[in-house]
């Protein structure tokens, strides 16, 4: 019972590894070139050892290390012998692989059970531990779509994608020129900046906020990326029709936030400005703006994502030859799927990397909120 | 005295605020659809008065800018008019819509509850699945929507699967965030409460926790479900899909049947709003029923 409580993840990653035992080899009779019988015994000897080892009361890093090492090793040992095996990998394989998964858990779960010694290891920390996950994802992945043989239409390895991206980087370039520089970011600029000045209006005359908050709020809910059509309609082929949508679409959310935002102010604080006999845009620049700055925030990271979804779609209904929506759909049309899948890894970059350049200012600006503190 | 006050803080602002729009919308429909008309006035050679030619602006068949009352003459009559299996009915190519909505917005809240319960129990599970949910939705996933729907055609899985299959992908994640902080919500004491009736963690869960994330489970339902409509209508847009809101739109924009798209565009949104307040109600009356206060 005890080594269940240590490391059930241990206790059943042994079971695996016994299972697999009779279903060896690691690869189906007829595959073309079969794991020797070196390798085979090394992974079993990398996972047994570490399962095994993950039982003692180790120190944790170094217990976190050891399993590190043992999981990785051995799943990445498994992956390279199945080069030109495609679709022969047999039970054991999986079970192995499966062990190795358990290892990587009983990992990621002593990582975070560690209390960090400094800030440094603590962000190291806080890196690791879901990079494990998203690493066995991809382990995983390429594991099932080639040890399965899936057809490569329905999903390509993780692998493939890989090197689709690298072999056609000038094309992707091109795409998050046409589709980002231009449409997204003008879009996104101005549909914040227009919402933001509404914002400011509608705060200021009283009946514009009644009339408009409610409006608002309901053109939230509604599904606004159906303009794309008509916006391709009326502004054209090119990146201005794309920046019409991105606008109307990141218009709302920065309004009904920035209103919400500008009346975070406490009435203290409010009273405090009146004393010092302050007017409106006194109290707004100095003391409303910067309360309302986390609303802000939210309402620009909202919009990141946004942003690029509409632009993406709106390429749907027309475009030039660039574009990454023009690019997903007529690659998918000629079943080019890598491809497509590299075009979404692009983009799940960029709109990663959009959305940290955000709250990267949101840290820079707002420092003194409780949140950053 | 309370009546009096909701006409002039609430109704009235709204309704001047509508009228405007209506009004730019006129005008817009107006100056965008004449430079048309006065080329075919032209070429027909006819002089038409200001009025007669405000008018034809107005009752073009293939405007730029649809007046607003064309487009609800062409609402009501394809919703109210047609019989329901007609291809040309709205209320047919809405249920089609609302049927894959609905099911992914199912699949989509409990995929998210069984995450959110996930993460609060399982420490691991916090650490490393949180960051990879955050960055599932920096995904545009509305982009991936064709491959979905092309590759899980290409198994003949096609209809209602794969449009849900994307509405679940959108549909997941606010309530998953949403039911994280909820089942967080309840404070030390109380957690400490149940710790000294020496409740075990599923009574805790059962008696605590669930009860205390309800309302935050309602107020992100609200927002997955509107994530779910528009999953659905943009999961409709690349199949050549032959019914539902998006496929009308997508041949509305292929034909230039501009009148048809924005009738197609306003029934989405009636459908947003309608189903956004039914989950409100729903979440009002289960809240009061378990005892809470309206807020």
């Amino acid at each position: 019972m005890t080594l269940i409580h240590r490391s059930w993840q241990g206790v059943l990653a042994l079971l695996l590894c016994i299972a697999a035992l009779p279903f060896l080899p690691l690869l189906l009779a007829e595959a073309a070139s079969p794991f020797s019988t070196g390798s085979t015994a090394l992974i079993l000897l990398l996972l047994i050892g570490s399962a095994l080892l993950s039982f003692l009361a180790l120190p944790a890093r170094l217990l976190a290390g050891i399993l590190f090492l043992g999981a990785h090793l051995s799943g990445w040992l498994l992956l390279s012998g199945l080069s030109g095996n495609e679709g022969m990998a047999s039970a054991s394989f999986f079970l192995l692989l499966g062990a190795g998964w358990l290892l990587a858990w009983r990992c990621a779960s002593g990582l975070s059970a560690i209390h960090p010694r400094s800030r440094i290891e603590g962000s190291i920390l806080r890196l690791l531990i879901p990079g494990i996950f998203g690493l066995w994802i991809l382990i995983l992945w390429e594991a099932a779509t080639r040890g399965f043989g899936i057809p490569f239409i329905l999903l390509p390895p993780p692998s493939a994608i890989g090197l689709r991206i690298a072999g056609s980087l000038s094309i992707l370039w091109a795409d998050v020129q046409q589709t980002i520089f231009k449409a997204v970011v003008f879009g996104y600029v101005v549909g914040c900046a227009a919402g933001f000045v509404t914002a400011i209006l509608a705060d200021r005359i009283a009946f514009l906020r009644r009339g408009l908050m409610p409006i608002g709020n309901l053109m939230s809910a509604l599904p606004i990326v159906g303009v794309a059509p008509i916006m391709v309609m009326w502004f054209g082929f090119d990146w201005q029709s794309k920046a019409a949508v991105v606008i109307i679409m990141t218009f709302f959310p920065m309004l009904v936030n920035t209103v919400a935002g500008l009346s975070a102010a406490g009435t203290m604080e409010r009273d405090l400005m009146r004393s010092y006999a302050s007017g409106y845009g006194q109290t707004l620049l100095k003391l409303r703006l910067p309360a309302a700055m986390p609303f802000i925030f939210n309402a620009l990271k909202i919009n990141s994502t946004l942003a690029l979804i509409g632009a993406i779609v709106a390429e749907f209904f027309g475009t030039p030859i660039v574009g990454m929506g023009f690019r997903i759909s007529t690659e998918i049309g000629r079943m080019n799927v890598d491809m497509v899948w590299a075009e979404i890894a692009v983009a799940a970059l960029a709109g990663s990397v959009f959305y940290g350049i955000v709250a990267l200012a949101e840290r820079l600006t707002t420092f003194w909120h409780p949140s950053n503190r | 005295m309370e009546k009096e006050r909701l006409v002039r803080d609430r109704i009235l602002p709204v309704a001047a605020i509508v009228l405007i729009i209506i009004l730019v919308w006129y005008a817009g429909a107006f100056f965008m659809n004449a430079p048309f008309q006065r080329d075919l006035d032209r070429r027909a050679n006819v002089t038409s008065t200001t009025s007669e030619f405000i008018a034809k602006t107005m009752a073009q068949p293939k405007p730029v800018l649809p007046a607003p009352h064309q487009v609800m003459q062409n609402l009501f009559e394809n919703t109210f008019l047609r019989s329901l299996s007609s291809n040309r009915s709205l209320v047919y190519h809405s249920w089609v819509t609302l049927s894959s909505t609905a099911v992914g917005f199912a699949a989509g809240t409990l995929l998210g509850m069984l995450i959110a319960i996930g993460i609060v129990h399982i420490k691991t599970l916090d650490r490393s699945l949180m960051p990879w949910i955050i960055a599932s939705q920096m995904v545009p996933v509305l982009a991936v929507a064709p491959m979905v729907i092309v590759v899980l055609g290409a198994i003949n899985i096609t209809g209602l699967i794969p449009k849900a299959f994307i509405s679940t992908y959108l549909s997941f994640f606010p309530v998953a965030v949403g039911m994280v902080k909820g089942l967080r919500s309840p404070e030390l004491l109380q957690l400490d409460l149940m710790r000294t009736y020496n409740a075990t963690a599923a009574q805790t869960f059962w008696k605590l926790r669930l009860p205390a994330s309800i309302p935050f489970l309602f107020a992100s339902m609200k927002v997955a479900i509107a994530a779910s409509l528009v999953g659905a209508i943009v999961g409709e847009l690349p199949t050549g899909a032959v019914a539902g809101l998006g496929s009308k739109l997508l041949a509305g924009s292929y034909y230039s049947q501009t009148i048809d798209m924005w009738a197609a565009l306003i029934a989405g949104s009636i459908l947003a709003a309608l189903l956004v307040t039914v989950v409100d109600l729903i979440g009002r009356t289960v809240n009061r029923s378990m005892g809470g206060r309206s807020a």
